[in-house]
Parts: C-alpha cells; sequence; structure tokens
C-alpha cells in the first residue's frame, strides 16, 4: 500500500512536471497575446522528431551520451524557438488587430497543418556506397521499416516510432517489501527529467521577474499599447515570448518521449491538451498556476490508475477540468475578467 | 481649417505641429481637419464634450492610432504614422487615458520601464530620486504592486513615469479624473511646477476650468473638429464657453 503510494507519486511528478514546461507555454502566449495556441503542442511533436533526428545522425554511443543528451536537447529546442518564431511572425502577427476568433481559429489550423504535415513519409537513411564503401545519408521517401536504426524520418510517417535512447536506464533506488511482493523505484531518467524540468522553470521565474525583458513581457502582457507608449517594442517581447514558449515545450516533448519511449505525430495534440487543460485549471495567464494545475493533473491521472482503471484517465482529467471551469472559471490562481462583447 | 483665435498667443519656437489631421475607425470619422501646435515651453490644453475627439488626438500624435490624413511633426521631424514604441524615442511621452500603469508590476518596476530606452543608469537613478522627491508617497509604496495604489497615487505614478523618458513633450490624457479635488490639486500644481522647469505639455482634460487655468492656449472640439482657439483665461472668460464647458 504504502509503496503503491510512493511510486504513484512519483509517477504522478514525473508527468506533472513535463504537463508544467507544455502548459508553461500556453500560459505566456496567453498573457501576452490573450491568444490560445492551439498549436503549442504541436511545436513540441516537431521538437521531439528534431531530437529524434539528431539522435540518429550522432548514433546511439553519442547521443547516449552527456554532451549527445545536451545536443538532443539544445538542438530541439532552438529549432522550436525558431519554429515559434516563424509561426508568430507569420500567422499571429498579421492577424493581431483582427478579432480573437480569427486567430484562434489559425492557431487550429497550424496545429492541424503540423500534425497531418508530419504524417508525410519523408525519411533520411544512413546507406553505404557499394563502392566507395563510405556512409552517408540518402534522402527518400519510402517509410522506415521497424526497427531499423539507420533509417530516420525526416517528415516521419503516420506510424509511431521508438524515441532512440539518449539516456541509459539506470535504477537508483528500489525498495522492496520484506515479502518481495511491492517494490517503489526510481530510475535515473526520472530523476534527471524532474531536474531539467525544474531547473527550467526556475530559469523562466527569474527570467520573467528578475530580467529588463521579464519586466517588459509582464507590462505587454498587461496592456501592450501603453507598453508601446513607454518605447517597449511589442513586437519584439511578442516574438521572444513565442520562442521562450515554444522552446520549453521542446524540452518537455523530449522528457515526454524519454518517458513514454516513443514519439508519433498526433502526439502533440495529446500532450498538448492535458497541459492545455492543467494551464486553464490553474488560471491561464498565470506561470505558478500553470505548474500548479499540471501537478494536480499529474496526481489525479495517476490516482485513477492506482484505483483501478487507467482507460478512465483521460476522462477523469477531462472531467477535473469541467468541475474546476464550474465551480472557479477563473482557475486557481487567475483572476475573473469578465468578457465584454 | 483655423477656427478664429480669442486673444494673442505669445510667438514661441514651434515643438509639435499637426496639419489637417484626420482619423478614422471604420466608417465613423472621429477627427476632421485639426490642425494645432504646441510652443516650446507651452502648456496646450485640448478641451470638449466626451467623444469629440481628444483621446483620438492624442493617440494620433503618439503613435497609437495611425491618421488617415494629414502630418505630425515633433522638431520638424515628421513623425506620422510612426510606431507608438518609436516616436518615444523622438522626446514624446504619451500618459494614456485611465493611466495605463501595470498593476501587476511594482511602483518601482512601473517607473524603470518609463526609462526603457534610456542607458544613462546613473541619469535614471538621478530621475528617480527627483519622482520620490516630487511625491513622496511613490517611494514609501515603491516595492508594493501598483494595482495595490489609490487612484490618485495611480495618476501620480502615470506622470512620474512619463516623465521617466525626458521628454520635451508630455501628453497627458484626463489627469483629473475620477480624483478627489485635493487630489487634483496636487497633480495641477506639480504640472504647473514641471512646466516652470521647461517641459511643454499637450493637456486633454474634461474639466475645462483646470485646465484653462494652467494652459497658455487652448483648443476647442466638438465631434471632431476645432471650433474655437484662444488664450486659457480669454477662453475662460468668455461668454460661449462658459456656457457649454463651465456649466454656468
Amino acid at each position: 500500500m504504502l509503496y503503491d503510494l510512493a511510486q504513484h507519486l512519483i509517477n504522478a511528478v514525473a508527468s506533472g512536471t513535463i504537463y508544467a514546461l507544455v502548459a508553461l507555454g500556453y500560459t505566456m502566449v496567453y498573457g501576452v497575446l490573450k491568444l490560445i495556441n492551439f498549436a503549442h503542442g504541436d511545436v513540441m511533436m516537431v521538437g521531439v522528431y528534431v531530437g529524434y533526428a539528431v539522435a540518429f545522425l550522432l548514433g546511439r554511443q553519442a547521443a547516449s551520451s552527456f554532451l549527445g543528451f545536451m545536443a538532443v536537447f539544445l538542438v530541439a529546442m532552438l529549432a522550436c524557438a525558431v519554429l515559434g518564431f516563424i509561426i508568430e511572425r507569420f500567422a499571429y502577427r498579421p492577424l493581431r488587430e483582427k478579432s480573437r476568433l480569427t486567430a484562434l481559429i489559425t492557431a487550429i489550423g497550424i496545429s492541424f497543418a503540423l500534425s497531418y504535415g508530419f504524417q508525410l513519409d519523408v525519411t533520411l537513411t544512413k546507406a553505404r556506397d557499394e563502392v566507395t564503401q563510405a556512409e552517408g545519408y540518402r534522402l527518400t521517401s519510402t517509410p522506415c521499416a521497424t526497427g531499423d536504426e539507420h533509417c530516420v524520418t525526416i517528415l516521419p510517417g503516420a506510424a509511431a516510432r521508438r524515441f532512440p535512447t539518449i539516456i541509459e536506464s539506470v535504477e537508483w533506488v528500489n525498495i522492496a517489501s520484506a515479502d518481495g511482493l511491492n517494490e517503489v523505484r526510481l530510475l535515473n531518467w526520472q530523476v534527471m527529467s524532474f531536474l531539467i524540468a525544474v531547473g527550467l522553470m526556475v530559469a523562466l521565474q527569474v527570467l520573467v521577474f528578475r530580467t529588463r525583458f521579464g519586466k517588459a513581457m509582464r507590462a505587454v502582457s498587461h496592456d501592450h499599447r501603453t507598453a508601446a507608449l513607454l518605447g517597449i517594442p511589442v513586437d519584439t517581447v511578442i516574438a521572444g515570448t513565442f520562442m521562450l514558449g515554444s522552446a520549453l515545450a521542446a524540452g518537455a516533448g523530449i522528457l515526454y518521449a524519454i518517458k513514454d519511449k516513443q514519439v508519433q505525430p498526433l502526439m502533440g495534440m495529446y500532450v498538448g491538451l492535458k497541459a492545455f487543460v492543467a494551464a486553464v485549471i490553474g488560471g491561464i495567464g498565470n506561470l505558478k498556476g500553470a505548474v500548479t494545475g499540471a501537478l494536480l493533473l499529474g496526481l489525479c491521472e495517476e490516482g485513477v490508475v492506482w484505483f483501478g482503471s487507467s482507460s478512465w484517465r483521460d476522462a477523469v482529467a477531462f472531467g477535473f477540468l469541467i468541475i474546476v471551469l464550474l465551480v472557479r472559471p477563473e482557475g486557481l490562481f487567475g483572476r475573473y475578467v469578465p468578457e465584454k462583447v | 481649417m483655423q477656427p478664429e483665435a480669442l486673444g494673442t498667443r505669445a510667438p514661441r519656437a514651434p515643438l509639435l505641429e499637426v496639419e489637417g489631421l484626420f482619423v478614422s475607425y471604420g466608417a465613423i470619422t472621429a477627427l476632421k481637419d485639426v490642425t494645432l501646435s504646441v510652443g516650446q515651453g507651452e502648456v496646450v490644453a485640448l478641451i470638449g464634450a466626451n467623444g469629440a475627439g481628444k483621446t483620438s488626438t492624442l493617440r494620433a500624435v503618439s503613435g497609437l492610432l495611425k491618421p488617415a490624413k494629414g502630418t505630425v511633426r515633433l522638431r520638424g521631424d515628421d513623425i506620422t504614422g510612426l510606431k507608438a514604441n518609436l516616436v518615444v524615442g523622438k522626446g514624446l511621452a504619451h500618459a494614456p487615458e485611465g493611466r495605463g500603469i501595470f498593476p501587476n508590476l511594482t511602483v518601482q518596476e512601473n517607473l524603470d520601464l518609463g526609462a526603457w530606452l534610456r542607458r544613462d543608469t546613473a541619469e535614471i537613478a538621478n530621475d528617480l530620486e527627483q519622482s520620490f522627491a516630487r511625491f513622496p508617497v511613490l517611494k514609501a509604496r515603491r516595492l508594493q504592486l501598483a494595482g495595490t495604489l489609490s487612484g490618485g497615487e495611480q495618476q501620480m505614478l502615470a506622470i512620474s513615469r512619463a516623465l521617466m523618458s525626458r521628454p520635451t513633450l508630455l501628453l497627458l490624457d484626463e489627469p483629473s479624473l475620477g480624483l478627489a479635488p485635493q487630489v487634483t490639486q496636487t497633480i495641477f500644481r506639480m504640472l504647473r511646477e514641471v512646466n516652470a522647469a521647461g517641459m511643454s505639455i499637450l493637456l486633454v482634460e474634461q474639466n475645462a476650468h483646470l485646465a484653462l487655468n494652467l494652459a497658455h492656449w487652448a483648443y476647442v472640439l466638438e465631434t471632431g473638429e476645432l471650433v474655437m482657439q484662444g488664450g486659457g483665461k480669454d477662453l475662460l472668460a468668455s461668454e460661449a464657453i462658459r456656457k457649454a464647458y463651465l456649466g454656468e
């Protein structure tokens, strides 16, 4: 019993911190633009595929070294920052003065474009040239065969793939009960995932509350017109916020892929929707709220798994959202602002 | 078109020149052919009823609105249609309607943001001290969230923040709105001091009495058009103004 509780708590915190990183992106973008960026989860998915490609190019040996591990994270985060910038610049910025519904529908459109666009098969195969014996990469549109470690998908195709091992699983703690029936296991990557997630959140906190950019970001989130009147370059701040949120999402996505051990084009919708729920539960627009909401959601999901049926997990998560919206529509930390039409 | 002037205007070097300004929101024309100017060291008031276009005028000058037609020049530079965050760099500060303080930031952070474009750290600290000397209550509350301030304190903060950019021209939108008479007096006394130190001010006010008392020159807007202009004291004495705007 106690063992179960401990194990489920570990799992809950593990998934909660990952949701939190994604939820922070939703909440930050909502803060500065009052836009639910429905493409956020899909940006995360793209980040996972970038990480996947980097791990593939490095090869198993290099990817699971410390530097390789860092490279997978940093390249994915950087790529997503660029993707976030492009999406903001070309899809959202031209619509900023239009009605919010227009931007929202655009966001949904981008979400679908990414998640279904990534189901096309374009692959990169590590092939050996018969004549020169040199190893090189070849771009083809044939799907990778299952288990073919020499083939990576650029645009990945519809099927789920195994995410390469970028961190060898090591059991750090294993406490078993006297009769050997119950045990609590804590793996190295669970600890690292937790530390990376918390590290990123602390970095974000420092950025938002201790730097000049953060000050500008908070000003823009309250009133971008007045911020402009003080000379703050609002466009730059908004673009920066998108890049930041997207980079966090990429980091979260890779942590998620390490946990889930697979990657697929629709994962962004799934994880993104969960993180969105977390952000709304916490009060959208509020950073603390996003983290709290995500941890609550993790606990809630794990609780359902503990009490029997994991297939009820998502139903309970969304049920939780409905209850929060009924009882406290502004979320746990949000301020209630009546919408004027 | 320029309405006839009441009284004579002391000649000054031109600072802000607005010529033939038109602003429209969709099909609605908010400003029609507005031409006005503010001289170096001058306080100019813009008075008129609700919806006459006072705020639109300020917004078009500071770059929050793109005028449909007309030009805005600051010290001879054409700034028409320039984005608001670039206009600030030209030496213009706009304290907007409803104060526009950031309630989710501390008083100190609000003031820091006022100096966003400046890099002269020592001078900024100096100006900050000056703001605190002007309104000691801001110093006492500098680590509080600005949202916890009273209306009067928020207005003091809004004006102090605008001054942190060291503007040559200050645009003020309804500084007396919703304030107790005593607080309003404090603020207007401060405006007089700031002006005496050389700051030019373009003031939008519903309280015509207050505005005309402070202003060297004033314009009267009616449904988007200038209908009258004159010296502050001259307009105060005019029969038409007393009837229409001073409720006598």
